[in-house]
């Protein structure tokens, strides 16, 4: 088969995650595309959690739809998931933990019982390597050779050697020799087809884009799903030179960063939505200060805490809005591990050029999905220059200068003779305050205009600086796809589906939201002949802003805010209504 | 990208010790801050410390005004985010020296989360606090160091919380230089202020410093009456139940100077990549460390 999807359900507690990641670490050993979705709730026992690891010989951008191997820990795993099951697909199972009777099986699917827990037993009383012999079972039918498996497992253990480790390769082991010896033919099974790939999360790959773009200082504060960028980071601070606070809170984190970056090194400080919520007024001072900054936004659903473990787009109102009154900022939106990764570089370069705030905008779907990328997806940047830009001269240093685009030549504390003071009051090119005593007397009315004028130039510069939108697929094709974000890779994967079917569609990119590039959307938009807006959110957030920066509505739309990623085929059935019935 | 101004002429500015700017204070005339601005810079001064390797740092008030004051450099931020801001600066860059000035609303009240976590990290910081017991920018309302039962245009019948206790809130969260000022005594703020800077760790000098517009009940004379200092009354500062002890004085004696010193590692020291120098002088990227991806295959 080009193609397989292996899903691992149970309760939270029983390694989920850790099975997902050792079969979805195996399939990319094997050269094959992986992307792997952890669904998991904000619990740390109990639950229902599960993990499809999906993968191909060709190009695959999301989870997909159903499984070709579920792996189910409990009998709630079956219930759930038996909607999902492919034609042709097998449950694996243990009797001893729960009855299957072949009438409850979706038509068209098999059963494989397992005896895991009679499998663990024999090397340990401790009843989690089930799943370890469970996985063994599953490995087989998705047609992983043994040794694949075994190092994949080995390593996921890392330093921890010893009985645990052995244990686990032990059961497992078992459980690959009892699917081999019972299971009959094996239809699932994929094939090598290359060199091992990359396989990283979302936030992997933001951490690792900061860490090449130069990053010295990370701050930042636990809050799902952004708290894995912490993890790496501060895992590898000392290895690679970064300095990773955890802080009280995210007003100190963006309030640390502005600080570190004010003295000369490129920082970054990662949040959710609430934390946020909560540096809204520092992001502010840095577009005031002038002060490059990049802040990482993974948003999951709201409003409020919300579904803390759920995915959505539903605060790009709020990134677009935050802080009062006006300033340029840019908001970045990758789609995959290689775009995040690539945009978190350019995210730095933007916040350098631009001395201004630049927003990352993840969610819970790209930052906690893993998925494979090809090295040349990875462009480190070269050597990085220094932040010194500017040496005295003699005459007098204005840090806020008046430029034509904007950027004014910045200075460094401990640089001698070129003292200035950044303020988040308004002030005047040298940064001298003209908020009090010269408020409201005209020749500093007037220079209030200037500096307002000078800072959103960078506005204007932005909007070219940026990642443009790009058109995929046939330009003639009836329908043009409209999304951003995460979302774009089920949208991908439902164009895909679609010309499988005959039908042609295209897909128009919004890498960067804010500013938009309209010179370049606007015709874009104009070609197309019916466009369908995807976005995970209540209100069409991005349809609303293109609307309002080009007068273009987007009429058709397919809105979701179940908590859920979008799936490729729920992508192609609204396209068909569409194409069928749409404007 | 025009960034970049012209070279160095080679004709680097010298060094000059540390002197008022162009700006003149904005304070009320007879406000405390002007003490405490005399003392800041008579330290730096005595210190001879450069003005370009000096950052002043704060946030919003009438005494979160004073880095504009002197011409040094200055982060003049928003409310109660000064200490957050300082220790940015120090991760980034340690050989400067950071010292955040601002008032008892900007530090005890919006930012105190940040006081509290800053002094147990031990950052190398030194905090000036000018704490009249009031709002003087926003025109006289309550503080968190405001006294029970003093009426303000917030608490007119009289504020009925308990006031913060600065210093022993500091001992208590793990800053290793606590000590107190008094406007009127620009000499002993001097030399609290100098100590403060030559400290290795989160110094805290609590300056009593009277706004003269707001507050009619802790005035200069009120102070000047109840004042008196802890190095000639026989305390011993590295007894840290000592300085508990007289940071529980307040009503007709109210202790300045020293109250606790003790010697710990700062965060800098602890923080191992800072081992090899202010991180703004270190290599960035991961050219030459492609090896990083072997862990993603």
């Amino acid at each position: 088969m080009p193609e397989i999807s292996v899903r691992t359900g149970g309760a939270a507690g029983d390694g989920i995650a850790s099975v997902g990641e050792v079969l979805g670490k195996s399939l990319s050993r094997l050269g094959l595309h992986v992307f792997g979705l952890n669904a998991y709730q904000s619990v740390i026992r109990g639950g229902h959690v599960w993990f499809q690891a999906r993968a191909s010989s060709d190009p695959i951008h999301s989870q997909g739809d159903n499984c070709d191997v579920l792996l189910a820990l409990n009998k709630e795993t079956a219930q759930i998931h038996f909607a999902s099951m492919n034609a042709g697909s097998t449950v694996v199972y243990d009797p001893e933990k729960f009855d299957l009777a072949d009438g409850e099986l979706p038509v068209g699917t098999k059963k494989l019982a397992v005896p895991t827990l009679e499998i663990a037993r024999k090397y340990s009383n401790q009843s989690i390597l089930q799943n370890a012999a469970g996985m063994g079972a599953t490995a087989f039918l998705a047609g992983i050779p043994f040794p694949v498996l075994q190092k994949a497992l080995a390593d996921s253990f890392g330093r921890k050697k010893g009985d645990i480790a052995d244990w686990n390769i032990g059961a497992a082991g078992a459980g690959y020799q009892f699917a081999e010896a019972h299971s009959g033919a094996n239809d699932h099974a994929v094939k090598p087809v290359g060199e091992p790939k990359l396989l990283m999360t979302g936030n992997q790959a933001i951490a690792l884009g900061a860490a090449a773009a130069g990053c010295k200082f990370l701050a930042q504060y636990p809050m799902t799903p952004a708290s894995t960028i912490l993890h790496w980071l501060a895992a590898h601070s000392h290895q690679l030179g970064i300095v990773v606070k955890q802080a009280e809170d995210e007003i100190a984190v963006v309030n640390m960063a502005i600080g570190a970056s004010y003295a000369g090194v490129r920082s970054m400080c990662a949040t959710s939505g609430g934390g946020f919520a909560l540096m809204v007024e520092g992001i502010g001072m840095a577009g005031m200060t002038e002060t490059p900054l990049v802040v990482v936004e993974s948003q999951r659903s709201g409003p409020s805490t919300g579904l803390p473990t759920k995915t959505e787009q539903g605060d790009l109102n709020m990134m677009l809005g935050a802080g009062q009154g006006e300033f340029p900022r840019a908001i970045l939106a990758p789609s995959d591990a290689g775009e995040a990764f690539r945009m978190t570089v350019k995210a730095f370069q933007l916040a350098e050029d631009w001395q201004t705030p630049i927003i990352v905008a993840s969610d819970f779907h790209l930052s906690e999905s893993i998925m494979t990328v090809e090295r040349d997806e990875l462009p480190f940047p070269g050597p990085i220059p220094s932040l010194y830009q500017v040496q005295p001269n003699g005459s007098e240093y204005k840090r806020y200068a008046y430029t034509d685009s904007g950027v004014s030549p910045r200075a460094l504390p401990g640089q001698p003779g070129l003292q200035f003071k950044a303020g988040s009051d308004e002030h005047d090119e040298r940064g001298r305050l003209i908020s009090d005593v010269l408020s409201g007397i005209p020749i500093w009315v007037a220079e209030r205009t200037k500096m307002m004028d000078k800072r959103m130039r960078k506005l204007e510069g932005l909007r070219a600086a940026g990642p443009a939108p790009a058109l995929d697929g046939p330009a003639d094709a009836p329908l043009t796809f409209v999304a951003w974000g995460s979302t774009i890779g089920a949208v991908r994967d439902a164009t895909n589906l679609l010309r499988v079917k005959g039908v042609s569609t295209n897909l128009l990119r919004i890498p960067q939201v804010y500013p938009l590039a309209t010179s370049q959307l606007v015709p874009l938009l104009s070609q197309a002949q019916k466009t369908l807006l995807v976005e995970a959110n209540f209100s069409g957030q991005l349809g609303h802003l293109i609307r309002a920066e080009t007068g273009i509505a987007l009429p058709n739309r397919f809105l979701k805010y179940d908590g859920e990623p979008f799936t490729p085929m729920e992508i192609a059935q609204k396209a068909l209504e569409v194409l069928n019935n749409g404007h | 990208m025009a960034t970049s101004a012209a070279p160095a002429s080679g004709t680097t500015p010298l060094p000059v010790l540390v002197g008022k700017s162009e700006i003149k204070p904005t304070w009320c005339p007879g406000c405390g801050d002007f003490g405490v601005i005399a003392a800041i810079e008579m330290a730096l001064k005595r210190l001879k410390i450069p003005p370009y390797n000096i950052v002043l740092v704060s946030g919003i008030g009438c005494s979160s005004n004073l880095p504009h004051f002197l011409n040094t450099y200055g982060f003049h931020g928003i409310h109660g985010r000064s200490l957050p801001v300082a220790e940015g600066i120090r991760w980034a860059n340690h050989e400067l020296n950071v010292i955040v000035t601002g008032g008892d609303g900007d530090g005890f009240g919006i930012g105190a989360g940040h006081f509290v976590h800053a002094m147990r990290r031990n950052v190398k910081l030194t905090y000036v606090t000018m704490d009249n017991e009031v709002y003087g920018l926003t025109t006289g309302q309550a503080s968190p160091t405001t006294m029970m039962g003093a009426k303000t245009k917030s608490t007119p019948s009289g504020v009925i919380e308990h006031p913060l206790n600065p210093i022993a809130l500091a001992i208590a969260s793990g800053a290793t230089y606590v000590a107190r000022g008094f406007s009127g005594d620009v000499k002993q703020m001097a030399d609290l202020i100098a100590g403060a800077i030559q400290h290795q760790g989160f110094a805290f000098v609590d300056a009593f410093s009277p706004c003269v517009t707001y507050n009619k009940l802790n005035t200069f004379d009120w102070f000047r009456q109840r004042v008196y200092k802890l190095d000639s009354a026989g305390h011993d500062p590295t007894d840290i139940n000592q300085a508990f002890a007289r940071a529980q004085e307040w009503g007709d004696k109210l202790p300045t100077g020293l109250f606790y010193k003790t010697d710990r590692p700062t965060y800098e020291d602890l923080e191992e990549v800072l081992q090899a120098g202010p991180a703004v002088k270190q290599p960035a990227g991961l050219v030459g460390k492609e090896s990083i991806l072997d862990e993603f295959l």
